[in-house]
């Protein structure tokens, strides 16, 4: 590899191409932040329901998530951006790929949900229903503090799951870093160049929030029994 | 006498599965009383004391706590369960510790005090550290409050435990083999401060092995015998006049901690 800044080189082309690039690279972050976000909150609503839930909301939790963990992300990202479109739902592609891949997640954080709330020991329950707290106080500062400390690890592997679903987008037409790099390279046809370029920032994505996920497992290392 | 019972429990009943664990107990606690369970275990001691606190429900008879039915109201013949709100409200009246302790990981020994006192009584987060504070004191750990559980002995955490029920001021606390899981050095730590609180007239229903302890502070023993109350009566009654055979070598197994 050529690391001089002169015309034709790599550097000189990714320098060129700094704009589209980092647009891509933003594109990226924002659809994986959001699907993340979007997969939490949902996830924790449907890990309740899958735990705490009457039957028929534990059944048709269960049935979402078996569902969701057992189509390919791909066909997911596909039926909601040109599936919808047919019942006459028009998503933008962005938002479309957010929600699929914030959807598939969905049921993984639930299902680590469930299995984080169901290994904290009943004994924690039962003395937080004997100082009399409600379903829900007992769910907000007993159980899910606790629960949260277990689900971390495989948050964050979902985590790193969703910023590298995000290049799926890429088959919808967004242009997230996967694509505005592939873009670049039918340009000036630096194919590896630029492949290297894109493992770079995903793996300094992914890097940092795994860092961010240890951070948080030490900050909350007094859970221990 | 004419007083209400604070707990006035009659033919409780229950059953796990076919299992009948419960065959009809009877049993008043009056204000101000120590009543133990003693038995072998699978007796139905700890269970009758879940009954009471709701975390089981008993399937038959009733227990009345100052006159009122835990856990259901009746609407005619028929029993009504309770909403999951007030069902938290009567368990708010009664504290109750555990064989294995159950503090709360995550909060400080002072935390694990205040939470009740805040989230359920909504008492201030100061009026709650004060009260948090004062417990701990009377239980010897003042200045254990901002220590987490596992930096805690088993003895300590065991009285943090204490602490957090009995700041709720409970009009009855329940205690569950608290001392069972515990190495027997620390036994007594624990068993000083349930005296000291038996001491200061503190409505307590307990579950114990440690017979020497129960002897000592209880009112009244109950002898429960594969879901029944086999005797029933004063501590010296129960103790130095068992009517049963069961009895007679239930008690013979503690025999040598009583020749005093």
């Amino acid at each position: 590899m050529d690391f001089s800044m002169a015309p034709g080189t790599f550097l000189f082309e990714a320098w060129q191409a700094r704009a589209s690039l980092l647009s891509g690279l933003g594109v990226t972050m924002l659809s994986s932040a959001l699907s993340i976000v979007m997969a939490t909150v949902c996830g924790i609503l449907m890990g309740v329901a899958l735990s705490y839930g009457w039957w028929w909301l534990r059944l048709l939790a269960r049935l979402y998530v078996d569902l969701m963990r057992g189509i390919p992300v791909l066909v997911l990202i596909l039926f909601t951006y040109y599936g919808l479109a047919l019942f006459g739902v028009n998503v933008a592609a962005f938002w479309a790929g957010v929600i699929a891949l914030g959807a598939f997640a969905t049921a993984h954080v639930a299902e680590n949900f469930r299995g984080a709330v169901e290994s904290v020991p009943a004994g924690q329950m039962e003395a937080a229903k004997a100082i009399g707290l409600t379903f829900g106080k007992r769910l907000t500062y007993v159980i899910l503090p606790q629960a949260f400390r277990r689900m971390l690890p495989p948050w964050v592997n979902t985590g790193l799951e969703i910023v590298k679903g995000t290049t799926l987008l890429s088959i919808i037409g967004v242009v997230e870093l996967l694509l505005s790099v592939q873009q670049q390279m039918a340009r000036n046809y630096m194919i590896i160049d630029f492949y290297l370029l894109a493992t770079v920032f995903y793996l300094i994505i992914n890097f940092t929030l795994a860092q961010l996920g240890a951070l948080l497992e030490r900050k909350t290392s007094y859970l221990r029994y | 006498m004419t007083e209400t019972a604070l707990l006035q429990a009659t033919n409780v009943r229950k059953h796990f599965g076919e299992i009948e664990v419960l065959k009809g107990i009877d049993l008043t606690v009056r204000q101000g009383q120590v009543v133990s369970l003693i038995g072998a275990s699978g007796s139905g001691k700890t269970t009758f004391l879940r009954c009471v606190n709701l975390l089981e429900e008993h399937d038959g008879g009733e227990i009345l706590l100052d006159g009122d039915p835990i856990g259901y109201r009746m609407a005619g013949e028929t029993r009504k369960r309770l909403s999951e709100t007030k069902i938290s409200a009567q368990r708010a009246r009664i504290g109750m510790v555990f064989q294995q302790f159950n503090l709360f990981p995550h909060l400080t020994a002072g935390q694990n005090v205040m939470l009740g006192l805040t989230k359920v009584q909504g008492k201030s987060t100061a009026e709650a550290r004060e009260i948090a504070d004062h417990w701990l004191g009377r239980v010897g750990l003042a200045e254990r409050r901002d220590h987490y559980p596992y930096q805690l002995s088993g003895g300590q955490q065991q009285r943090v435990a204490i602490a957090r029920a009995v700041a709720m001021q409970p009009r009855l606390l329940l205690f569950d083999e608290v001392t069972s899981a515990l190495d027997p050095e620390l036994v007594a730590e624990v068993l000083g401060v349930m005296q000291s609180l038996a001491e200061s007239g503190m409505t307590m229903l307990l579950v114990s092995h440690e017979m020497l302890f129960v002897r000592e502070v209880s009112h009244h023993v109950l002898f429960l015998d594969q879901g029944r109350v086999a005797q029933a009566g004063a501590p010296s009654e129960v103790f130095d006049n068992p009517q049963s055979e069961r009895l007679r070598s239930f008690l013979g197994r503690f025999h040598g901690i009583f020749s005093r």
